[in-house]
């Protein structure tokens, strides 16, 4: 499904988030020569289409004492790792749960999670339950925790500007 | 980044209001009469959470596929050169998360783009700038929707 021009620029005039002051969706309508209305309907839509899959407070885990993060995959059987996926992502821990390409033979796993924990046991320990559970025992598996956190913050889909590519670039 | 101190009143617009958001004309007054307060106070709340760093925005999270594209890369990146790549990758607007960790692939980064043809491109010159192969890991199936981050207070 293609979004249309006003959905592109309104998903991209909302991505450092709402103003902080008593009408949000009137600024932001003004950002882009719309109505306040026109935005409430559009993001009422988008929300309702998927292509918002979340509208509210986005918290930093880490900020908010979830030091401890795993990336923990597995290598599932093609045939069964939608089953087994969607057992994995009602698993509480569990933050993010998709299925990605293997890269053989660096990379033999193609079930991914995100499991968060205020500490590394905690974490350890909600990921030999969710294995446990989710009939995952004996399976190829690695547990990546983060070390450092280089980056983080929303995304951005909107193209960005030359100006700011050559920099990067110079 | 300050260290701010949970009152009960943070702890509700933390965790109860991560999706759902009112779409409304004026959303905070709505939460402020949920939560039995003023707009003034829950504005003011969340300024403080933002300037803080423990609320990023309020806003939207979008389908990883549906507005543009993303994908999710590693990279294994000898210790001696880590520092440098990531900053390589980080300096990147494109790239929204990048993450060491502990694995032989040990740099893991996520590429946000307009299109497919934006997010290779931009693997690609990470490769090429960093002599070291990418490997590229997009989402193909999603079994979870995107709830909110449960909080526990302790």
């Amino acid at each position: 499904m293609e979004l249309t021009r006003f959905d592109s620029a309104l998903l991209a005039a909302i991505e450092d988030g709402l103003p902080l002051e008593s009408r949000p969706y009137t600024r932001i309508a003004e950002r882009l020569g719309a109505t306040e209305e026109d935005v409430l309907g559009r993001l009422a839509s988008l929300q309702q289409q998927g292509v918002i899959r979340r509208f509210g407070v986005i918290v930093r885990h880490r900020e908010l004492g979830y030091t401890a993060n795993a990336m923990t995959v597995w290598d599932v059987p093609d045939e069964q790792v939608g089953q087994t996926g969607r057992r994995v992502a009602e698993m509480t821990g569990v933050t993010l749960c998709y299925r990605r390409p293997r890269h053989e033979p660096d990379w033999p796993y193609n079930l991914f999670c995100m499991v968060h924990g205020r500490d590394r046991k905690t974490v350890e320990d909600a990921v030999e339950r969710i294995t446990r559970c989710a009939g995952l025992v004996g399976r190829p598996r690695a547990i990546l925790f983060s070390r450092r956190r280089f980056k983080q913050r929303g995304a951005r889909y909107a193209p960005v500007q030359a100006p700011e590519r050559q920099s990067v670039e110079a | 980044m300050g260290r701010v101190d949970l009152d009960e009143l943070d702890k509700r617009l933390l965790d109860g209001f991560q999706r759902d958001f009112p779409l409304s004309p004026h959303p905070f007054r709505e939460i402020a009469a949920q939560l039995g307060v003023d707009e003034e106070t829950v504005m003011g709340r969340l300024r403080v959470l933002q300037d803080a760093g423990l609320v990023s925005r309020v806003g939207a999270i979008v389908a990883p596929q549906r507005a543009g594209w993303s994908t999710l890369a590693a990279m294994a990146v000898p210790i001696s050169r880590l520092n440098e790549v990531a900053e390589l990758i980080s300096a990147y607007p494109e790239v929204n998360h990048n993450y060491e960790r502990e694995h032989r692939l040990n740099i893991w980064f996520v590429v946000t783009g307009p299109d497919k043809i934006r997010v290779a491109e931009v693997l690609r010159e990470i490769e090429t700038r960093a002599g070291i192969a990418v490997l590229d890991l997009p989402m193909l199936e999603a079994y979870r929707l995107d709830l909110g981050f449960p909080l526990q207070w302790n």
